[in-house]
Protein backbone atom coordinates (compact mmCIF):
# COMPACT_ATOMS: atom_id res chain seq x y z
CA UNK A 1 0.00 0.00 0.00
CA UNK A 2 1.16 3.39 -1.09
CA UNK A 3 2.31 5.65 2.02
CA UNK A 4 -0.12 8.36 0.62
CA UNK A 5 -2.66 6.38 1.88
CA UNK A 6 -2.18 6.18 5.37
CA UNK A 7 -1.27 9.93 5.89
CA UNK A 8 -4.94 10.95 5.33
CA UNK A 9 -5.61 8.54 8.40
CA UNK A 10 -3.50 9.74 10.70
CA UNK A 11 -4.35 13.40 10.05
CA UNK A 12 -8.44 12.13 10.63
CA UNK A 13 -8.00 10.67 13.75
CA UNK A 14 -6.05 13.27 15.22
CA UNK A 15 -8.31 15.67 13.80
CA UNK A 16 -11.41 13.92 15.42
CA UNK A 17 -10.65 13.26 18.39
CA UNK A 18 -9.20 16.63 18.76
CA UNK A 19 -12.21 18.72 17.34
CA UNK A 20 -14.97 16.83 19.39
CA UNK A 21 -13.67 16.17 22.63
CA UNK A 22 -9.44 17.61 22.56
CA UNK A 23 -8.03 14.06 22.78
CA UNK A 24 -4.58 14.51 21.65
CA UNK A 25 -3.30 11.86 19.53
CA UNK A 26 0.77 10.44 19.38
CA UNK A 27 1.04 7.93 16.19
CA UNK A 28 3.41 4.89 16.47
CA UNK A 29 4.94 3.36 13.45
CA UNK A 30 3.02 2.27 10.89
CA UNK A 31 3.18 -1.56 10.36
CA UNK A 32 1.69 -4.51 8.14
CA UNK A 33 -0.52 -5.99 9.79
CA UNK A 34 -0.67 -10.38 8.66
CA UNK A 35 -3.03 -11.81 10.77
CA UNK A 36 -7.26 -11.65 11.09
CA UNK A 37 -7.65 -11.67 14.81
CA UNK A 38 -8.87 -7.90 16.18
CA UNK A 39 -5.92 -6.14 17.59
CA UNK A 40 -8.24 -5.23 20.93
CA UNK A 41 -12.10 -6.08 21.95
CA UNK A 42 -13.90 -3.61 20.18
CA UNK A 43 -13.72 -2.91 16.62
CA UNK A 44 -15.79 -0.08 14.61
CA UNK A 45 -15.73 -1.17 11.01
CA UNK A 46 -16.22 0.89 7.63
CA UNK A 47 -16.15 -0.70 4.55
CA UNK A 48 -15.09 1.62 1.69
CA UNK A 49 -16.53 0.93 -1.98
CA UNK A 50 -15.81 2.38 -5.34
CA UNK A 51 -12.46 3.61 -7.15
CA UNK A 52 -10.70 2.24 -4.03
CA UNK A 53 -11.93 -0.98 -2.12
CA UNK A 54 -11.63 -2.32 1.26
CA UNK A 55 -12.07 -1.78 5.22
CA UNK A 56 -11.10 0.55 7.78
CA UNK A 57 -11.33 -0.43 11.55
CA UNK A 58 -10.85 1.72 14.58
CA UNK A 59 -10.15 -1.19 17.09
CA UNK A 60 -9.63 -0.18 21.00
CA UNK A 61 -9.47 -2.26 24.42
CA UNK A 62 -12.89 -2.05 26.15
CA UNK A 63 -11.20 0.19 29.00
CA UNK A 64 -9.86 2.66 26.24
CA UNK A 65 -13.26 2.55 24.52
CA UNK A 66 -15.39 3.36 27.44
CA UNK A 67 -13.11 6.37 28.62
CA UNK A 68 -13.27 7.68 24.93
CA UNK A 69 -16.94 7.32 24.75
CA UNK A 70 -17.57 8.77 27.37
CA UNK A 71 -15.30 11.99 26.59
CA UNK A 72 -17.56 12.38 22.95
CA UNK A 73 -20.61 11.67 24.21
CA UNK A 74 -20.38 13.08 28.00
CA UNK A 75 -21.98 10.12 29.23
CA UNK A 76 -21.58 6.58 30.74
CA UNK A 77 -22.69 3.57 28.60
CA UNK A 78 -22.72 0.19 29.64
CA UNK A 79 -20.60 -1.85 26.88
CA UNK A 80 -23.31 -3.59 25.41
CA UNK A 81 -25.39 -0.60 25.27
CA UNK A 82 -26.88 0.27 21.54
CA UNK A 83 -25.84 4.07 22.67
CA UNK A 84 -22.50 2.55 23.30
CA UNK A 85 -21.65 0.84 19.75
CA UNK A 86 -23.84 3.94 17.82
CA UNK A 87 -20.95 6.43 19.64
CA UNK A 88 -17.92 3.65 18.77
CA UNK A 89 -19.83 3.48 14.69
CA UNK A 90 -19.92 7.11 14.32
CA UNK A 91 -16.04 7.69 15.51
CA UNK A 92 -14.93 5.28 12.67
CA UNK A 93 -17.52 7.35 10.65
CA UNK A 94 -15.92 10.61 10.60
CA UNK A 95 -12.43 9.49 10.62
CA UNK A 96 -13.05 7.45 7.43
CA UNK A 97 -14.63 10.45 5.89
CA UNK A 98 -12.11 12.81 6.89
CA UNK A 99 -9.87 10.32 5.51
CA UNK A 100 -11.77 10.03 1.98
CA UNK A 101 -12.20 13.65 1.39
CA UNK A 102 -8.28 13.56 1.42
CA UNK A 103 -7.77 11.57 -1.32
CA UNK A 104 -10.32 13.65 -3.25
CA UNK A 105 -11.84 10.95 -5.43
CA UNK A 106 -15.77 11.81 -6.74
CA UNK A 107 -16.07 7.81 -6.58
CA UNK A 108 -15.42 6.59 -3.20
CA UNK A 109 -17.62 5.47 -1.11
CA UNK A 110 -18.14 4.57 3.01
CA UNK A 111 -20.32 2.83 4.65
CA UNK A 112 -22.63 3.06 7.68
CA UNK A 113 -20.41 1.71 10.35
CA UNK A 114 -20.87 -1.61 11.82
CA UNK A 115 -19.32 -1.92 15.78
CA UNK A 116 -17.88 -5.89 16.94
CA UNK A 117 -16.94 -6.43 20.59
CA UNK A 118 -15.52 -9.25 21.98
CA UNK A 119 -12.18 -10.62 22.57
CA UNK A 120 -9.76 -12.33 19.98
CA UNK A 121 -13.08 -11.73 17.63
CA UNK A 122 -11.47 -11.96 13.49
CA UNK A 123 -12.13 -9.01 11.03
CA UNK A 124 -11.86 -10.69 7.31
CA UNK A 125 -10.30 -8.76 4.42
CA UNK A 126 -10.41 -9.59 0.86
CA UNK A 127 -7.14 -11.54 0.04
CA UNK A 128 -4.66 -9.21 -1.60
CA UNK A 129 -5.27 -6.36 -0.07
CA UNK A 130 -2.29 -5.54 2.34
CA UNK A 131 -3.78 -4.00 6.04
CA UNK A 132 -1.56 -1.60 7.83
CA UNK A 133 -1.94 -1.07 11.34
CA UNK A 134 -1.17 2.66 13.03
CA UNK A 135 -0.75 2.60 16.10
CA UNK A 136 -2.26 5.76 18.01
CA UNK A 137 -1.52 6.72 21.41
CA UNK A 138 -3.64 8.66 23.79
CA UNK A 139 -4.22 9.78 27.63
CA UNK A 140 -7.37 7.30 27.10
CA UNK A 141 -5.35 3.91 26.52
CA UNK A 142 -3.40 2.97 22.83
CA UNK A 143 -5.88 2.38 20.37
CA UNK A 144 -4.96 1.14 16.67
CA UNK A 145 -6.32 2.24 13.21
CA UNK A 146 -6.62 -0.58 10.75
CA UNK A 147 -6.36 0.50 7.12
CA UNK A 148 -7.11 -2.26 4.36
CA UNK A 149 -7.22 -0.66 0.90
CA UNK A 150 -6.70 -0.72 -2.62
CA UNK A 151 -7.61 0.63 -5.98
CA UNK A 152 -10.45 -0.83 -7.46
CA UNK A 153 -8.19 -1.06 -10.61
CA UNK A 154 -5.90 -3.16 -9.72
CA UNK A 155 -8.88 -5.64 -8.86
CA UNK A 156 -10.58 -4.85 -12.39
CA UNK A 157 -6.85 -5.65 -14.63
CA UNK A 158 -6.49 -9.11 -12.08
CA UNK A 159 -9.67 -10.15 -13.69
CA UNK A 160 -9.40 -9.35 -17.09
CA UNK A 161 -5.87 -11.24 -16.68
CA UNK A 162 -7.44 -13.70 -15.17
CA UNK A 163 -10.27 -14.04 -17.45
CA UNK A 164 -7.65 -13.62 -20.92
CA UNK B 1 -38.02 27.73 16.21
CA UNK B 2 -38.89 24.11 15.44
CA UNK B 3 -36.09 22.06 14.23
CA UNK B 4 -35.51 18.55 12.92
CA UNK B 5 -32.35 16.32 13.50
CA UNK B 6 -31.74 13.76 11.08
CA UNK B 7 -28.96 11.74 11.36
CA UNK B 8 -29.05 7.61 12.40
CA UNK B 9 -26.49 7.94 15.09
CA UNK B 10 -28.02 9.02 18.00
CA UNK B 11 -24.96 10.15 19.48
CA UNK B 12 -24.43 12.61 16.61
CA UNK B 13 -28.04 14.00 17.22
CA UNK B 14 -27.64 14.58 20.93
CA UNK B 15 -24.15 16.62 20.50
CA UNK B 16 -26.06 18.45 17.77
CA UNK B 17 -29.01 19.05 20.21
CA UNK B 18 -26.56 19.82 22.84
CA UNK B 19 -25.75 23.23 20.75
CA UNK B 20 -29.03 23.97 19.96
CA UNK B 21 -30.06 23.67 23.63
CA UNK B 22 -27.25 26.33 24.06
CA UNK B 23 -28.74 28.03 20.89
CA UNK B 24 -32.29 28.43 23.16
CA UNK B 25 -33.47 26.04 20.67
CA UNK B 26 -35.70 23.61 22.04
CA UNK B 27 -38.53 22.52 19.90
CA UNK B 28 -36.26 19.92 18.46
CA UNK B 29 -37.81 16.46 16.72
CA UNK B 30 -35.41 13.47 15.45
CA UNK B 31 -35.22 11.53 12.56
CA UNK B 32 -33.22 8.58 12.10
CA UNK B 33 -33.40 8.55 8.20
CA UNK B 34 -34.30 10.56 5.03
CA UNK B 35 -37.69 8.13 5.11
CA UNK B 36 -38.27 8.87 8.85
CA UNK B 37 -38.21 12.43 8.26
CA UNK B 38 -40.43 12.94 5.31
CA UNK B 39 -42.97 10.84 7.71
CA UNK B 40 -42.79 13.49 10.57
CA UNK B 41 -41.82 16.79 8.28
CA UNK B 42 -45.46 17.58 7.72
CA UNK B 43 -46.94 17.28 11.05
CA UNK B 44 -43.70 19.12 12.61
CA UNK B 45 -43.54 21.35 10.11
CA UNK B 46 -39.83 22.68 11.15
CA UNK B 47 -38.11 25.86 10.65
CA UNK B 48 -35.22 24.39 10.09
CA UNK B 49 -33.55 20.86 8.99
CA UNK B 50 -30.05 19.69 10.13
CA UNK B 51 -29.25 16.18 8.10
CA UNK B 52 -26.58 13.90 7.94
CA UNK B 53 -25.66 12.21 3.93
CA UNK B 54 -25.05 8.50 4.92
CA UNK B 55 -27.62 7.00 6.26
CA UNK B 56 -29.42 4.03 6.05
CA UNK B 57 -32.76 3.30 4.42
CA UNK B 58 -33.21 6.69 2.92
CA UNK B 59 -29.76 8.94 2.91
CA UNK B 60 -29.65 12.69 3.22
CA UNK B 61 -29.22 13.46 -0.72
CA UNK B 62 -32.36 12.28 -1.48
CA UNK B 63 -33.95 13.58 1.19
CA UNK B 64 -33.15 17.03 0.44
CA UNK B 65 -33.83 15.92 -3.43
CA UNK B 66 -37.37 14.98 -2.65
CA UNK B 67 -38.34 17.58 0.11
CA UNK B 68 -37.12 20.21 -2.56
CA UNK B 69 -39.85 18.76 -4.87
CA UNK B 70 -42.34 20.05 -2.78
CA UNK B 71 -40.52 22.86 -0.36
CA UNK B 72 -38.18 25.37 -1.76
CA UNK B 73 -37.71 27.17 1.66
CA UNK B 74 -37.12 25.73 4.92
CA UNK B 75 -33.33 25.86 5.12
CA UNK B 76 -31.96 23.14 5.15
CA UNK B 77 -28.27 22.23 6.51
CA UNK B 78 -26.02 19.49 5.86
CA UNK B 79 -24.08 17.80 8.83
CA UNK B 80 -21.80 15.42 7.14
CA UNK B 81 -18.18 13.31 7.21
CA UNK B 82 -18.78 13.87 3.42
CA UNK B 83 -16.18 16.56 2.65
CA UNK B 84 -15.13 16.52 -0.88
CA UNK B 85 -16.03 19.63 -3.16
CA UNK B 86 -17.35 17.55 -5.02
CA UNK B 87 -19.91 16.46 -2.61
CA UNK B 88 -20.51 19.80 -1.24
CA UNK B 89 -21.34 20.94 -4.98
CA UNK B 90 -23.67 17.69 -5.36
CA UNK B 91 -25.44 18.70 -2.07
CA UNK B 92 -26.13 22.43 -3.03
CA UNK B 93 -27.34 21.70 -6.48
CA UNK B 94 -29.76 19.63 -4.82
CA UNK B 95 -30.93 22.74 -2.34
CA UNK B 96 -29.27 22.65 0.89
CA UNK B 97 -28.59 25.94 1.97
CA UNK B 98 -25.08 25.32 4.26
CA UNK B 99 -22.77 22.98 5.32
CA UNK B 100 -20.99 21.78 7.87
CA UNK B 101 -18.42 18.66 7.72
CA UNK B 102 -17.91 16.70 10.94
CA UNK B 103 -16.24 16.66 13.41
CA UNK B 104 -17.36 19.93 13.79
CA UNK B 105 -16.41 22.41 17.16
CA UNK B 106 -19.97 23.45 18.74
CA UNK B 107 -19.23 26.87 17.83
CA UNK B 108 -18.83 26.02 14.42
CA UNK B 109 -22.37 24.60 14.36
CA UNK B 110 -23.66 27.19 15.87
CA UNK B 111 -22.04 30.17 13.62
CA UNK B 112 -23.42 28.15 10.78
CA UNK B 113 -27.13 27.61 12.12
CA UNK B 114 -27.27 31.43 13.01
CA UNK B 115 -25.50 32.40 9.40
CA UNK B 116 -28.23 30.18 7.46
CA UNK B 117 -31.30 31.32 9.81
CA UNK B 118 -30.05 35.30 9.05
CA UNK B 119 -29.63 34.66 5.19
CA UNK B 120 -32.93 32.24 4.17
CA UNK B 121 -34.79 35.15 6.09
CA UNK B 122 -33.41 38.09 4.82
CA UNK B 123 -34.31 36.37 1.33
CA UNK B 124 -37.81 35.51 2.50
Amino acid sequence: MDASMISPFVNAIQNVFSTMFQLPVEIGDPRLKTDRKATHDVSGIIGVSGEMVGTIVLSMPMEAAQSIVTLFTGMEFEETSDDFADAVGELVNMISGNAKAEFQRKGVSISCPSVVLGEGHTIAVQSGTPCVLIPCSTDCGEVVLEVALREAEAEVSDDVSAAA
Amino acid sequence: MKILLIDDSKTMRNIQKSVLKQLGYTEIEEACDGQDALSKIGAFNPDLCLVDWNMPIMDGLTFVTTFRQTNKTTPLIMVTTEAEKSRVIEAIKAGVNNYVVKPFTPDLLSERITETLAKCSAGA
